[in-house]
C-alpha cells in the first residue's frame, strides 16, 4: 500500500500548484452533476410529494417503479442516453451526443427515480404527521405540498445530497454519453479510467482522492447553510 | 399562511443558479470541429496529447477524440457519431468502406504486436520460433493468457493469431484463456495481476505504467505487424459530417506534416508509430 501515500502526495501537489487541467476536470464535474441534482429536484420533488399525498389508482405501482429504478445501472442509463442521442437515434440530429449536455441528460436521468422514491417517503412521513393540521385549516392539496416541501427541507437536502453523491461518482453513463473527450467532456470519474486503463494507478488514486474531498466539501458546505435552528420534524407549528 | 412559506423565494433562487450551471454547461464554441472515433492505443499512448496541437497550431478546428476499441468505434461512426475512424482492422476498414459508410481509407501509420507475459517465461515463449509455436506453449502450459475479448483490433488480431496456429481457446474460456471484455490498459492490468500472457500493440505497452513483473517475451514477426487506417466518414449516410474540417485533418495526417509528427513522437526514448501513407 505504499502506493496510497505516494497518491496522497500526488494529489496534494496538483491541487498545490492549482493544475490548470486538473481544475477543467472537476470544475465540469461539478457543473455537470449539479446541474443533474437541479434538474432532478425540479422533477423529482413535485412527482415524489404529489405520489406521497395523492390518492389516484396507479399510485402503487408508481411506487414500486420508482424504487426499483433506484437500482438502474448507471451503464445502462448511459446506453439508453447514447441510443437516443446518436446521429442514428431520434435525437441525433440535436448533435447533443458527445456534449456536457448529454452527461446532465444521462445523470438526471440516472438520479431523479432516487429523489422521487426517497422524497415520497420523507413527504408521506412528514404529510401524515401534519394531518390532523392540515384537515383543521382546510389546506388545499397544491398549497399543501408546498408546505410539506418547505418543512421538510432539511431531509429534502439530504435527499439531494444522496443524488448527487450518486451523479458525481458514476462512470459508466458520463463515459458512453461523453465520450471523455480531453477539454470537452471528461470528467474526474472518467479521468480516472483512463488513467488506470494506462496504468498509472497512482495518479488514477490521487484523482480518486480529490474526487472524495470534493464531496467532502459539498457535504460541509451544505452542512453549515443550515441554520442552527431546527425545522422540519421537531416542529410543530405553534397552532398545532 | 405560514411564516416559512413567504421565504420561498430563496429555494427558488437557488435552483436557478443550479440551473444556469446546466445552461453554461451546455454551451459550446463556435469553432469547428470534428470527432475522432478511434482505437484506444493511439490515445493511451499519448500520440493524439502529442499530434493534436501541432494540426490544430495551423487550423483552426478542434478535434475531439472518442477513444474506444476498433470494433465499436467502427460501430459509432455506422451510426453516425463521428468525422473521422481511425483504427487497426484493415479488412473490417475495407469493408466499412465498400458498405458506403466511408468515402476512402488511406494507410497511415504502423507498429507491432508483442507478446507479454512473466518475466520468469513458465511457457518458454522465448525458445519459440513462430508467433504460432508460442501460442502453442501457451496453451500447452495452462499459464494465463489474457485477451481482450472485445472485439477490438487487437482482440480480431489475436483471434486470426490462434486460428493460424490451428488453437481454438474458447473452449479454454474462464479456465486458462480469460477474456477481459475490456481496453488494452484494463486488460493489461489483468494480466499483470494473474502474472498471465497477453497480446498487445507495442505503442499501449511502451507508455504502460504498471508492468510490475511482466516483459515483452515474442516479438518481431511479420505476422505481429499492426497497420493503422484512417478513413473519412462518408456524407452521403450522414449529411452532418464536417467534411471541410474532416478532409482537412485526413490530408495533414497523411501528408507531410503529419506523418513527419507522427515520426518524431516518443515515449521513453522510443518511436512507438511509423508512419506509411502513400504519397
Amino acid at each position: 500500500m505504499q502506493e496510497l501515500s505516494s497518491s496522497f502526495a500526488i494529489a496534494l501537489s496538483l491541487i498545490g500548484t492549482l493544475d490548470a487541467d486538473l481544475f477543467e476536470i472537476v470544475g465540469l464535474s461539478l457543473r455537470v452533476s449539479l446541474s443533474a441534482v437541479g434538474l432532478s429536484l425540479l422533477i423529482g420533488l413535485p412527482v415524489g410529494a404529489a405520489i406521497a399525498i395523492g390518492r389516484f389508482p396507479g399510485r402503487f405501482s408508481l411506487i414500486v417503479i420508482s424504487n426499483s429504478l433506484m437500482g438502474m445501472p448507471p451503464v445502462v442509463v448511459g446506453l439508453l442516453v447514447y441510443l437516443a442521442l446518436s446521429r442514428a437515434g431520434p435525437f441525433g440530429v440535436l448533435g447533443l451526443l458527445y456534449t456536457p449536455t448529454a452527461m446532465v441528460i444521462a445523470q438526471t436521468l440516472l438520479i431523479t427515480p432516487i429523489i422521487i422514491a426517497l422524497a415520497r417517503q420523507t413527504i408521506e412521513d412528514l404529510n401524515s404527521e401534519y394531518a390532523e393540521y392540515f384537515a383543521s385549516l382546510a389546506i388545499g392539496s397544491g398549497h399543501r405540498v408546498v408546505t410539506l416541501l418547505w418543512e421538510g427541507r432539511y431531509s429534502l437536502l439530504t435527499v439531494g445530497l444522496a443524488g448527487f453523491g450518486r451523479a458525481i461518482s458514476e462512470v459508466g453513463a458520463v463515459m458512453i454519453v461523453g465520450g471523455n473527450i480531453d477539454h470537452l467532456t471528461r470528467v474526474m470519474t472518467t479521468a480516472i479510467a483512463l488513467e488506470t486503463s494506462k496504468g498509472d494507478l497512482e495518479l488514477a488514486m490521487a484523482l480518486g482522492i480529490i474526487l472524495m474531498l470534493l464531496a467532502l466539501a459539498v457535504n460541509v458546505l451544505l452542512f453549515f447553510i443550515r441554520p442552527t435552528e431546527r425545522f422540519g420534524k421537531n416542529s410543530a407549528p405553534a397552532s398545532y | 399562511m405560514m411564516p416559512s412559506i413567504r421565504r420561498l423565494p430563496r429555494t427558488l433562487r437557488f435552483f436557478a443558479a443550479v440551473l444556469f450551471c446546466g445552461i453554461s454547461a451546455g454551451a459550446s464554441a463556435e469553432r469547428a470541429s470534428i470527432v475522432i472515433q478511434s482505437t484506444t492505443s493511439t490515445a493511451n499512448s499519448g500520440l493524439y496529447d502529442y499530434l493534436l496541437p501541432l494540426f490544430e497550431e495551423s487550423h483552426d478546428i478542434k478535434v475531439n477524440v472518442v477513444a474506444v476499441g476498433t470494433g465499436q468505434a467502427i460501430r459509432n461512426a455506422m451510426r453516425g457519431d463521428g468525422d473521422i475512424l481511425l483504427v487497426h482492422a484493415e479488412s473490417d476498414e475495407k469493408q466499412f468502406v465498400a458498405d458506403g459508410w466511408g468515402v476512402e481509407r488511406f494507410d497511415l501509420m504502423f507498429n507491432d504486436f508483442v507478446l507479454v507475459g512473466p518475466a520468469a517465461d513458465p511457457a518458454g515463449l522465448q525458445r519459440a520460433d513462430s508467433v504460432s509455436e508460442a501460442l502453442k506453449r501457451i496453451s500447452l502450459s495452462g499459464v494465463f493468457f489474457a485477451s481482450r475479448g472485445d472485439d477490438s483490433g487487437t482482440h480480431k488480431k489475436e483471434l486470426a493469431l490462434w486460428r493460424s496456429a490451428g488453437i481454438d481457446p474458447s473452449g479454454a474460456s474462464g479456465d486458462w484463456y480469460r477474456e477481459t471484455g475490456s481496453g488494452m490498459g484494463a486488460t493489461l492490468n489483468v494480466a499483470v495481476g494473474m502474472n498471465a500472457y497477453c497480446l498487445t500493440d507495442r505503442a499501449t505497452w511502451i507508455s504502460f505504467a504498471n508492468k510490475q513483473g511482466l516483459k515483452v517475451l515474442y516479438e518481431d514477426d511479420p505476422p505481429l505487424f499492426n497497420q493503422y487506417g484512417i478513413t473519412l466518414v462518408d456524407p452521403k449516410k450522414h449529411p452532418h459530417v464536417n467534411v471541410k474540417a474532416g478532409q482537412a485533418f485526413v490530408d495533414w495526417m497523411t501528408g507531410e506534416a503529419g506523418q513527419t509528427a507522427i515520426a518524431g513522437f516518443r515515449r521513453s526514448g522510443q518511436q512507438l508509430f511509423f508512419p506509411n501513407a502513400s504519397p
